[in-house]
């Protein structure tokens, strides 16, 4: 059973973009707000060099990575265009407008 | 029976009423003389009119009115009278009992029957619950203030049109509106309508952002406010204000906003106090099965108080799908209900919105996107595996009802892809065709263009005069040369007059839009747009948002364009700009402090060595631009980074921006046994003047002593070079991957003269070069001797220059780092907030 951790409400990000947060030492998690209000939850790590995901430009459902511009699809990871590569998603969702991502068991199953 | 629409109920006793001995029909009691209970009468007697004797309990002292029109009933477009659906006549025809002006307040399940504020007690064979809902009231201070009133019954529109009436006698009052979502929307129109100056709060950053995206929101927004409102987006009420009555509403930024009349419209919830007082099973509504049975077989629900299969509705559409299904359900039939896809459809002060579906995209999904910026509309269709299933449509509404049709049906639109945007009557009109057919189609008269007057034959006959491309089209006969919107049109006439003859025009900014950077940015100033979403509806986007490569150089566009009035947009600055700061490899930041003209002081360093000591950073480098750069730090420190830094009189550097960045001098004539001039205090002044300034890329200035070049003035955008006999100005270095020496603009003689022509160049540069592209492509683009046409030899033209940049630079020059170390915008520092859960 998945394990729902209240993180905040969804006007503590801005639309268009995104915070950090950190859970029990793990890997820091990025989590997205889109143009439209929906809620995105990736390690925040390109595939690419490890460029922190979280301080990318938002565009539409993706963030253009900081470091070299590559393209991440928020909802799947996975590198857009001819790059190729994926970063670990994890399960959000919004209820009472408030934010809860799954408890990752750990960072190995987070994808 | 007799009783009076708004006077009495119809027994004044709390005596149970007498039932006829004779009448064995089974008794329906509907608790509610809303919409929905009525209406599901209503769909019962079409059945089975004899089946059941009908009792309606109603809270209201009123028949069952149409509450959809209240707005019009505000606005005075309509009566009361107008809006009544089933009056007296058709309760006393259809021999059901209305009790109204007496609420419901227990049901016995046990007993079966109901009691009413009253005290009269009814007995039911089946039960419907029809409450409705609930205004929502946020819990602020203030919110029981007389004059604080919700928008939900015709007793809120009487207290509203009493207060419209007060304010014509005091001069004119003035309403705020909390909540910009559809009905709040419609209740600012009727106050507005009404002669009251109305504002309306909205908490988050676009009106009705459950209906409407961003683009279709902001055009609301732009309308709304043309009519006379006031619109505050991301504004969030902190409390009602007034001594015995409300005087206005405070924010939380400490705004505040008189009012003689506060109206909640932030929302609804389903009205579920007397099922749940009952024992009835109660999630967020009423919870009902398909045939809105709740969990005792006796009692059905329908209306926006239940919740079916998860799903609350507060439209009227679901609501009339739940009274054909519970009728049959009454009725011995068994369809079922299954659930309802909604749509809105709105239309405030003479706009129309319509939304249906699934408008927010994702994987897989295709956004069809239209945008006449001539005529105001805009329409987005949102497709998945061939299917509809989600439209925006703003301005002109009228397919809407199509696009909901295919929704609802699932139908496949594969063969209508291309056209479906162009709405029912291109797409099906006369069976499929492509979009060079439905141009062909078109007769030689047909307009075109609608800016310019151009007809198709006009096209036509350019293009056969040689006109082969979109621009010698737009040349030759200005068919898409202003608004843009034909475009598509023009290029499907340019294919089917030339075959492959066709030449592709100039390269576009991005894949968002068919217009090239100098087009966008020529129409920016020509419509005086002032921001991104503006931009992106005038100009036709193709995407709703834009992509990460168009919405920073828009941003830019209209910084440049527009300084002191256009709407910056912080998400679509690249990280370096956003923090403040120059993001590294491994993620954390460094900071450079800016230091005029590569001049320090022992405060400064001790403040930098402090820094470094005390954020542990793990390097400071002497950057090629004569800085300190100070390496290693993490997000979270930068604030208290600044902050220390600015204790010491030290200001952002901008070697993060797209923007000024340093300017590099050597000692010069105070030192220098060669120096000729003061070059660095010529530096010094040259950074005074220019630092803050955003450009199209970064942007280095360079100012050596003499003609030995120590500060390497000629590999700089803007470089002075010192003689005897005054300042050798050079432009369009650079020091980049490909190594390129300055053009030689001109000399003058004056320090003054040095510092004019810079601010000159520099706007030029500024107004001119496309987002991303340095002075040196630049000027290897436009020519040198143009730019020393603009800046050299014209002296009125570059006087006007110089004054813009200098009237720009009034507004740029504060120092990003002090607002942030005050507090400005540190959560995004920060992690979403501490959560320690120990990893397992």
């Amino acid at each position: 059973m998945t394990d729902w951790i209240d993180i905040g409400t969804l006007a503590d990000i801005p639309q268009r973009g995104a915070r950090t947060v950190h859970i029990g030492g793990e890997k820091e998690i990025a989590v997205f707000r889109t143009g439209d209000d929906h809620v995105f939850a990736l390690i925040n790590e390109c595939p690419h060099k490890k460029g922190p995901l979280s301080q990318g430009i938002v565009h539409g459902h993706n963030v253009a990575c900081p470091l070299h511009n590559w393209n991440i699809a928020l909802k799947t990871g996975e590198a857009q265009g001819e790059d190729k590569g994926c970063t670990p998603t994890i399960a959000v969702k919004q209820e009472d407008g408030r934010i809860l991502i799954a408890r990752p068991v750990s960072m190995k199953d987070a994808a | 029976m007799e009783f009076q629409d708004g006077v009495s109920p119809v027994t004044d006793s709390g005596d149970d009423i007498l039932v006829p001995m004779d009448d064995v029909r089974e008794h329906l009691v509907v608790v509610g003389n809303g919409m929905a209970g009525c209406r599901a009468v209503e769909e019962l007697l079409a059945r089975d009119a004899g089946r059941y004797r009908v009792t309606i309990f109603g809270a209201e002292p009123h028949v069952n009115y149409n509450r959809i029109m209240l707005s019009p009933v505000l606005a005075g477009e309509k009566t009361f009278d107008d809006i009544v659906i089933n009056d007296r006549a058709w309760y006393a025809d259809n021999d059901i009992e209305l009790i109204v002006a007496d609420p419901v307040t227990a049901i016995d399940r046990a007993a079966k029957s109901v009691t009413a504020n009253s005290g009269r007690t009814v007995h039911y064979d089946k039960l419907l619950i029809a409450t409705g809902s609930d205004p929502f009231i946020i819990p602020v201070p203030g919110k029981d203030l007389p004059g604080v009133i919700s928008f939900r019954d015709m007793q809120d529109v009487d207290t509203m049109l009493a207060a419209a009436e007060a304010g014509k006698t005091a001069g004119g009052g003035s309403a705020v509106v909390i909540g910009g979502g559809l009905l709040g929307l419609e209740a600012a129109h009727g106050l507005t309508l009404r002669g009251m100056k109305v504002t309306v709060i909205h908490l988050m950053d676009t009106l009705m952002e459950r209906q409407l995206d961003e683009a279709a929101g902001w055009l609301l927004k732009s309308a709304l406010e043309a009519r006379g409102q006031t619109i505050l987006t991301g504004a969030n009420t902190a409390e009602i204000f007034g001594q015995g009555k409300v005087e206005g509403v405070r924010l939380k930024d400490g705004r505040e906003i008189p009012a003689s009349l506060v109206v909640m419209a932030v929302g609804i919830r389903p009205s579920t106090a007397l099922a749940r007082e009952a024992g009835l099973a109660v999630n967020r509504g009423i919870q009902v099965d398909d045939h809105m049975v709740t969990s005792d077989v006796d009692v059905l629900a329908v209306g926006e108080c239940v919740e079916h299969d998860g799903n609350v509705y507060g439209l009227v559409a679901p609501l009339w799908d739940m009274c054909r299904s519970l009728a049959d359900g009454l009725t011995d039939r068994h369809t079922g209900y299954k659930g309802s896809v909604t749509s809105t459809k709105l239309k405030v002060a003479g706009l129309d919105v319509f939304s249906a579906g699934d408008f927010s995209g994702g994987e897989g999904c295709e956004d069809i996107v239209l945008r006449d910026a001539s005529r105001g509309v805009y329409k987005r269709v949102v497709v998945k595996d061939d299917r509809v299933i989600g439209a925006v449509l703003y301005g002109d509404t009228a397919d809407g009802g199509w696009y909901f049709d295919l929704l609802k049906k699932d139908e496949d639109v594969a063969d209508i892809r291309d056209l479906l945007i162009f709405g029912q009557s291109f797409a099906s009109g006369g069976g499929v065709m492509d979009p060079k057919a439905a141009v062909a189609a078109l007769s030689d008269d047909a307009e075109i263009c609608g800016c310019n007057g151009v007809s198709k034959g006009q096209v036509v006959a350019c293009i056969e005069k040689g006109a082969c491309s979109l621009d010698a089209v737009r040349a030759g006969c200005k068919a898409s040369a202003s608004c843009g919107s034909c475009t598509g049109l023009v290029e499907n006439i340019l294919a089917l007059t030339l075959g492959d003859d066709v030449q592709s025009g100039p390269k576009t900014m991005c894949k968002c839009t068919s217009f090239g950077h100098d087009d966008v940015r020529r129409e920016i100033v020509a419509q005086d747009m002032r921001s991104i979403p503006e931009v992106m509806q005038k100009l036709h986007w193709s995407t709703p948002d834009g992509c990460s490569s168009c919405r920073p150089a828009l941003n830019y566009y209209l910084l440049c364009a527009l300084p002191g009035v256009y709407v910056d947009d912080q998400q679509s600055r690249f990280v370096n700009e956003r923090m403040h700061a120059n993001i590294q490899k491994d993620g954390t930041y460094s900071v450079v402090p800016r230091m005029w003209g590569g001049l320090t002081n022992p405060r400064e360093l001790r403040a930098i060595a402090d820094v470094v000591e005390k954020y542990d950073a793990p390097m400071v480098k002497v950057t090629g631009g004569q800085r300190l750069d100070i390496f290693g730090i993490k997000k979270e420190d930068l604030p208290a980074v600044w902050a220390d830094l600015n204790a010491a009189g030290m200001v952002s550097g901008h070697a993060y921006g797209k923007s000024l960045r340093t300017v590099k001098t050597c000692v010069g004539s105070e030192w220098c046994r060669f120096g000729t001039q003061d070059s660095t205090g010529l530096g010094v002044k040259t950074e005074r003047m220019t630092w803050g300034s955003w450009m199209p890329h970064k942007f280095k200035i360079a100012v050596s002593g003499c003609p030995r070049n120590c500060a390497e003035a000629t590999i700089k955008d803007f470089g002075i070079v010192c003689v005897d006999s005054g300042y050798e100005l050079h432009v369009g270095g650079n020091g980049g991957i490909h190594v390129r020496v300055t053009d030689f603009l001109c000399k003058v003689s004056t320090e003054q003269e040095a510092l004019d022509y810079c601010a000159a160049f520099t706007q030029l540069y500024r107004e001119e070069a496309r987002y991303l592209e340095r002075t040196a492509p630049w000027i290897e683009r436009v020519g040198v001797d143009y730019v020393k046409a603009r800046i050299a030899d014209d002296d009125a033209g570059r006087e006007a220059l110089r004054a813009r940049f200098l009237y720009s630079q009034s507004f740029s020059q504060d120092d990003p780092w002090a607002q942030r170390a005050a507090g400005a915008e540190t959560e995004l520092h920060q992690h979403l907030q501490p959560i320690s859960i120990a990893a397992e």
